[in-house]
């Protein structure tokens, strides 16, 4: 009885600093995007040719904007609307941000998902077989992987898949989407950078874990190799490797906005990048909002698997507080 | 995002790294055989050598390639690499290892700016946090959570919204992009520095607060921060060329690297030198330059 109440009183705390967070993310926001030089009436009325903008339309702009207003009084306004899912118009389109944002969610969705379960899957898998192998090459090969892994461009890898997997051994499709196929080389190309992550991470982890006295205590009870890493010295690895999720998602989702640009898809990257190209604020924010929204949960998510994983880790003050 | 610097923005997480022998034997040596140390460690030769040449490239250009690389010969447009040009040419007949090599000053200077705008406004936020502690420590640092809970690229993007094009704005947005990273190191080597107990002495001798700062906090803090600007440097390199292939850098003809490599985009099937020879150049730095930083992590951290 008691404990299910210290769960909930978690739970509560956790989601109230998640919102914190989020209403931080909208404040900052806010302020890069309306504070700092620029003015959106000025480039939406002239476009790219400043000198031969109209004061006039300028000025019904700014009014019919509000941005004629003192800062405070439109940062309440549009916090206030904001928290009626009301993001603004788009101003390249005159569309609700957030439909506009709607729509492109899915296609970046399925391939930060997909792009996602790669990563761990080439991440875990790397770092498990190098830790484990008695393989001397293998090993120095596959642990030499991950730092180049971080080091290539995500525009690069993706170009050289297309090369190679679409136009020269055709493959796979290059551009349109036609289903599950034409994610496959987008997921790729995001997995490589973040699964390098995930491989550095969990590889560090194993090493300081494997060095635990309960581990040689595991050893000396006569466990084979497999069953030390995998049944004991894993799930106290994977901790760290958590902890950094919500960064991991945020790389996927950045992953996401150049490979959608390489591969011609679209989704958020598309949206995005044509949002900035136009100096459209409204939807620029909500993207980086959404941004926002998922490493939150992300974290949120993770908070609340902890006490699952390691025992240690009570509910009390922070998941770190160990009992 | 390179692992250390995602650990350096993160204070929860601590994982220390077990295989550091090498680094053991070599710090602390004399300075002839630190020398030899380095000789030894042929990776991080390598890297220090590819960072000098592309240096070179940037500084004195005309040395490493005749070729102009704004005005091609049309006649010789999309070559392969042959003897004359050792990278091909692009579509404008223009030789690409001189774009490439012109566009290192580019990306090079944009790269330095970057650094130096994230080094200076992040470590002035941790100073401040470090050193005045309390309500402003706190408001310092969770503003920073918020900078992290938004992906670097996506952060830089808004910043490019509000600055503008250009690589002088991607530059600084890349920079402000980092400060959450900068202003944790510096604090908890503010934090940790000012509680030390020649600090104490000099307070309670009457030295002034800001002649501790620049003798004794500043003087031991630089180390890790400038191990974490090494670091930085490749993480920013990538987020340049990443805003430049989007289009977001020097307009054209101008060269630098993530453009280049945009350019050859429409000739994925014929040329495949546009795109992967500039991208190998990048990561290329980018390599070097990690394995500088965690070589410099590593001494850094037995001092």
């Amino acid at each position: 009885m008691r404990s299910e109440i210290v769960w909930l009183r978690y739970v509560g705390r956790r989601t109230a600093q998640g919102l914190i967070v989020l209403w931080a993310a909208y404040t900052v926001s806010f302020l890069i995007l309306y504070l700092l030089p620029g003015d959106a009436a000025a480039l939406a009325a002239g476009g790219s040719d400043q000198d031969a903008v109209d004061p006039a339309l300028v000025a019904k702009l700014r009014s019919e904007w509000g941005l004629d207003r003192p800062l405070w009084e439109q940062y309440v306004t549009a916090l206030g609307r904001a928290l009626t899912g009301d993001f603004g118009l788009s101003t390249q389109t005159g569309r609700p941000a957030s439909a506009l944002l709607a729509e492109a969610l899915p296609p970046t969705l399925a391939l930060t998902a997909f792009a996602f379960v790669l990563s761990i899957v080439l991440g875990v898998g790397l770092a498990l077989t190098a830790s484990l192998t008695r393989v001397r090459w293998l090993r120095n090969v596959l642990f030499s992987l991950p730092p180049i892994g971080v080091s290539v461009p995500v525009f690069w890898i993706g170009l050289l898949l297309l090369q190679a997997f679409s136009f020269r051994l055709r493959l796979f499709p290059s551009v349109g989407d036609s289903g599950f196929v034409s994610l496959v080389l987008p997921a790729l190309t995001i997995a490589i950078p973040s699964g390098a992550f995930v491989a550095q991470l969990l590889a560090r982890s194993l090493r300081a874990t494997l060095v635990q006295p309960y581990v040689e205590v595991v050893r000396a009870k006569g466990a084979s190799e497999a069953r030390v890493q995998l049944g004991h010295a894993f799930r106290n690895a994977v901790i760290p490797t958590l902890t950094m999720s919500g960064v991991l998602i945020g790389g996927l989702l950045s992953g996401a906005v150049v490979t959608e640009t390489v591969y011609s898809r679209l989704g958020i990257g598309r949206l995005v990048v044509t949002a900035v190209n136009n100096r459209d604020v409204p939807v620029v924010q909500i993207v980086v909002l959404f941004a926002a929204l998922i490493f939150v949960l992300a974290n949120l998510l993770v908070d609340l698997v902890y006490p699952l994983i390691d025992r240690r880790i009570t509910l009390a003050r922070s998941a770190f507080a160990v009992a | 995002m390179t692992l250390e610097s995602v650990l350096s923005a993160s204070e929860d997480l601590r994982v220390p790294d077990v295989s550091d022998t090498e680094a053991v034997a070599a710090a602390g040596a004399p300075r002839r055989s630190r020398v030899r140390a380095l000789l030894a460690r042929p990776s991080l030769t390598l890297s220090v050598l590819v960072l000098i040449l592309v240096t070179a490239w940037a500084v004195f250009p005309s040395w490493f390639t005749a070729w102009d690389p704004i005005d091609g010969v049309p006649a010789d447009r999309l070559q392969p690499p042959t003897a004359a040009h050792w990278f091909g040419t692009d579509n404008l007949g223009r030789d690409l290892f001189s774009r490439v090599v012109y566009g290192s000053a580019t990306s090079l200077a944009a790269t330095s700016v970057a650094v130096v705008v994230g080094l200076t406004v992040g470590s002035l936020f941790g100073l401040l946090a470090g050193f005045l502690r309390g309500v402003v420590d706190d408001a310092v640092m969770r503003f920073m959570d918020v900078l992290l809970a938004i992906p670097s690229l996506l952060l830089s993007l808004a910043l490019i919204t509000a600055l503008g094009f250009g690589t002088l704005n991607v530059a600084v947005a890349v920079g402000l992009a980092s400060i959450a990273s900068f202003s944790r190191v510096m604090r908890a080597e503010v934090l940790s520095i000012s509680t030390a107990v020649y600090v104490e002495a000099a307070r309670v001798a009457g030295v002034r607060w800001y002649t501790i700062l620049r003798r004794h906090v500043l003087p031991n803090a630089a180390g890790p921060v400038v191990a974490l600007a090494a670091l930085e440097f490749g993480v920013m390199v990538l987020a340049i060329s990443s805003l430049s292939f989007l289009g977001f850098g020097a307009p054209p003809p101008a060269p630098e690297w993530g453009s280049l490599v945009a350019g050859g985009r429409d000739y994925l099937a014929v040329a495949w030198w546009l795109t992967t020879l500039p991208g190998l150049v990048i990561v290329a730095v980018v390599l070097s330059a990690n394995r500088i930083a965690r070589a410099l992590e590593r001494d850094g951290g037995r001092r």
